[in-house]
């Protein structure tokens, strides 16, 4: 009768089946209003969702018609602001992460850029207008709002980039010193062809972020309303102020009156729905890499 | 044999931080000698090849004091540490494939130095293969990865890669305690017949090892060196000092 | 000197020593390098210069003889377009940012740890993976977009459930900023309880120990700095998040008594305002100082993480 189960052990037991359930209760409890909520949006934007919602272009003062100037004005704002944010967010991680040594100065960088990170995105909105807009006379345009976007997303770009880079071993990069390659030549033939697909998962992720975002834009470029011809590819001029998914979203549900219930559903579903797209991308994107690991 | 040191060591000494790993220690290496280095773990014996070819420099808590001259120019002043780095050789203990193809594997160094001619960097990379007793087992596959290898052909690949830059000094770190037997004493052969060409250090902590192949050996200890001499007098059984005898015969350590 | 003896000729042996760069190669090595340290620098710069540009917009309204930091930081009154009698006091929204952000700790670091504790140790391959690339995807979800879901989903919700007059209110704002925060939590919580070392797992079990008496005995006490940096980091995301809480707590500038009043935070004042301030007027340069308040405030909350995270990392 060694392995009897006494009350001590049933009560143990009953213990540990009421953990497991409690906690998975408490993670199911932030899954299942997700699914209940894209499922009422949808639901909801159902009316609208159609091809031609993505390229009409709003009608009737914005109460009804499609997306197609906020959706482009998004697409600029988004190639822009990570055609300034990835280079430079990748370099920056190369620095930190190959060349700096431990010292007070390389400490503060770090500092920075985790203070960065967490700068509110409204912050950032005041600093692209006294900087972008004012100091450097851009004006609200897109190259305003896309600096603006740049150096919100650049703290993360170089978060994830220093993760993936990290991620190489160190006895690789030792080899290749020892046989006298230079810290570049190092780093070029096996540090970033090795950590490529992290960096590339991480600027992937700033792509929905940037889309995402309101705030930043809101004082700096984008505008609610913009006349652009239906199906036009190239509406705007850099110079100029654009309409932004995210901005047309607030716009919609907050300051024009009487809108054809659907059309914020959809639009929200739109940005759902973009997001959700980018991020599989880059699951896929990673997984697809990871089962190629050359070590 | 010729009797021209080629590597001069003065005082050398080397802390982490606090810890002192290397506590003074001078020592001369001659050219094209098989130079054995043995020594309980944390004896100081890699961070000795670490401070020779100045990668120690990637160490940021490492504190170095006195000289190294290599061929009478000291490492630590020295202006171009890339031409040092490819004039040493270095095999570290544990098997290192860079992710890269075998073929690039080997020609990497030689392009890092500037050369840029296919028809040089074939020739290199065959070479530096049979070499290291690679050739055969490799010649068709140059292409493949060589992470994916095995772990002692990788370790010939490793020794391979050390010999594309061509150097005159060789360091081995150990090169033995991830491959099996059969493996090692392949290499030896390798080492015995490269020791014609250039200047072999040998770091082991199988005194046996150093036995079979070094011309003079140095017993290193908590950062001091106990004895130095020719191995047939360490391994003789009266050697100078007590503790070299007590380490050689597993007595202690 | 002897020449050393070798099998080789002399000059072969040597065709890599005497291989020299080219000097393109070298300088725009050399050049990249310096690239490679300017971008390393630029963070610097740019923190430096959103605290510059907020602030230079912001300091003449301290010289100004009508203005008065107490008033700003202390008084409740805000009246900014008021023709006689201005007032720039942002107590209110201070107030508002506070209990919004309290509301939203106070439900997403139970549900955030709980949630973490359940990925780490009750849960394994599969599962794992689903529920982590969810808590990835919720981390995505657009802050207007979760504003959305405040005024038109949460709201609607709450006046038919509670009652409330109103549904945009600080249980609203409170709800949808817990959610926000929710994936910080969980996956630094998840580090912290991933950096509990195996063995102490092992040892307990050997012990005979149940999964649920390792984690209330061990695990949870031995993770504990590192779930405080993931309360600290879900703070700072709820002091600094605008869109969602603009949309979603209504617009009274007061000072709530109850979770269904309605505020405005910080970060929702500038956010509605700034369009219609004219520049450098005085209304605007208060909306920047309260920029700067923010800025410092977010500042504290995530050196203070930051210090705590890398309390865990040395260990």
């Amino acid at each position: 009768m060694m392995f009897a189960i006494t009350p001590h052990v049933r009560r143990k037991q009953r213990h540990e089946t009421i953990a497991k359930w409690v906690f998975f209760g408490m993670a199911a409890s932030m899954i299942v209003p997700l699914v209940l909520i894209i499922g009422y949006l949808v639901e909801r934007a159902w009316p609208s969702l159609s091809l031609g919602f993505l390229i009409d272009v709003p009608a009737r003062g914005m109460k009804e018609g499609g997306v197609w100037p906020a959706l482009v004005g998004t697409i600029y704002l988004v190639v822009l602001s990570l055609a300034v944010s990835a280079p430079v967010g990748v370099l920056a991680a190369v620095y930190l992460n190959e060349y700096a040594r431990d010292n007070w100065f390389n400490r503060i960088i770090n500092l920075a850029v985790i203070n960065l990170a967490g700068v509110p995105s409204i912050v950032h909105a005041l600093f692209g207008l006294g900087a972008f807009v004012y100091a450097a006379r851009f004006g609200y345009s897109i190259i305003s709002a896309s600096l603006t976007l740049a150096i919100m997303t650049l703290p993360v770009i170089i978060a994830s980039t220093r993760e993936a880079l990290a991620s190489v071993p160190r006895t690789f990069r030792e080899a290749c010193w020892n046989v006298g390659a230079t810290r570049w030549q190092t780093i070029k033939a096996v540090v970033l062809p090795n950590s490529i697909s992290g960096i590339l998962t991480g600027i992937i992720l700033q792509v929905s972020r940037a889309a995402g975002e309101t705030a930043p834009i809101m004082f700096t470029g984008a505008v609610f309303f913009k006349a652009v011809q239906k199906g036009d590819f190239f509406p705007y001029r850099l110079h100029e102020q654009c309409m932004a998914l995210s901005m047309h979203l607030y716009t919609l549900s907050t300051q024009v009156p009487g809108v054809k219930e659907s059309v914020p559903f959809a639009t929200a579903v739109l940005l759902l729905g973009a997001v959700i797209l980018v991020n599989a991308t880059a699951i896929i994107l990673r997984g697809y890499l990871r089962a190629r690991k050359k070590w | 044999m010729t009797c021209t040191p080629t590597i001069a060591v003065r005082d050398l000494r080397l802390a982490y931080g606090q810890k002192e790993a290397i506590r003074g220690i001078s020592f001369e290496i001659l050219r094209n000698e098989i130079f054995g280095i043995i020594g309980p773990a944390q004896s100081g014996k890699t961070s000795l090849l670490h401070c020779l070819n100045r990668t120690i420099d990637f160490t940021p808590e490492a504190r170095v004091s006195g000289s190294i001259r290599v061929d009478g120019e000291d490492v630590r002043q020295t202006r171009n540490i890339f031409a040092l780095r490819r004039k040493i050789g270095m095999v570290a203990p544990l098997p290192v494939g860079l992710p890269l193809s075998i073929y690039d594997n080997v020609a990497f160094a030689p392009r890092c130095a500037g050369m840029r001619r296919r028809s040089e960097l074939e020739a290199i990379v065959e070479q530096c293969l049979r070499q290291a007793a690679l050739w055969d087992e490799v010649k068709d596959r140059l292409d493949s990865l060589g992470t994916k290898l095995s772990g002692g052909q990788q370790q010939r690949l490793t020794i391979a890669r050390a010999l594309s830059h061509q150097p005159e000094i060789l360091c081995l770190d150990e090169f033995s305690i991830a491959i099996d037997p059969v493996t090692t004493m392949r290499i030896e052969d390798v080492l015995k017949e490269l020791r014609r060409s250039m200047t072999i250090i040998l770091v082991t902590n199988l005194t046996q090892q150093a036995r079979r192949l070094a011309d003079r050996t140095l017993f290193l200890w908590k950062g001091r060196i106990v004895e130095l001499d020719h191995t047939d007098i360490i391994f003789s059984g009266k050697p100078a000092n007590r503790q070299t005898y007590e380490y050689v015969n597993g007595i202690f350590g | 000197m002897n020449t050393p003896p070798t099998s080789r000729p002399a000059e072969e042996s040597f065709a890599v020593r005497k291989a020299t760069r080219p000097a393109w190669d070298v300088l725009s090595e050399r050049a990249l390098e310096i690239l490679i340290y300017l971008c390393g620098i630029s963070a610097i710069v740019f923190v430096l210069g959103i605290f510059f540009f907020v602030f230079k917009e912001a300091l003449p309204i301290l010289g100004n003889s009508h203005f008065s930091l107490t008033q700003f930081l202390f008084s409740d009154q805000w009246y900014p377009t008021s023709e006689l009698n201005k007032r720039y006091g942002v107590f209110a929204m201070i107030a508002g940012t506070f209990s919004v952000t309290a509301l939203a700790m106070l439900i997403a670091v139970p549900f955030g740890l709980g949630a973490a504790i359940y990925i780490s140790e009750f849960c394994g391959g599969r599962t794992k993976e689903t529920l982590k690339v969810v808590i990835e995807l919720l981390a995505a979800i657009p802050s207007v977009v979760w504003g959305f879901i405040g005024l038109t989903v949460m709201s609607r919700l709450i006046v038919n459930y509670t009652g409330a007059p109103v549904g945009v209110n600080i249980l609203n704002g409170g709800i949808i900023l817990a959610l926000m925060s929710v994936p910080i939590i969980v996956s630094i919580g998840e580090d912290a309880l991933k950096a509990v070392p195996d063995s102490y797992r092992e040892a307990g079990l050997a012990l005979g120990a149940t999964r649920w008496q390792l984690v209330r005995r061990v695990l949870l006490p031995a993770a504990k700095t590192g779930l405080l940096a993931a309360v600290l980091l879900g703070v700072g995301r709820g002091v600094g998040e605008t869109m969602a809480v603009l949309m979603a707590t209504g617009h009274a500038v007061h000072i709530p008594h109850g979770i269904f009043d309605s505020v405005r935070t910080l970060t929702a004042n500038i956010a509605a305002e700034l369009g219609e301030a004219p520049a450098n007027s005085d209304h605007y340069r208060v909306l920047f100082l309260t920029g700067v308040l923010l800025f410092a405030l977010t500042f504290i909350v995530n050196l203070a993480a930051d210090l705590v995270v890398r309390g865990i990392r040395r260990r």
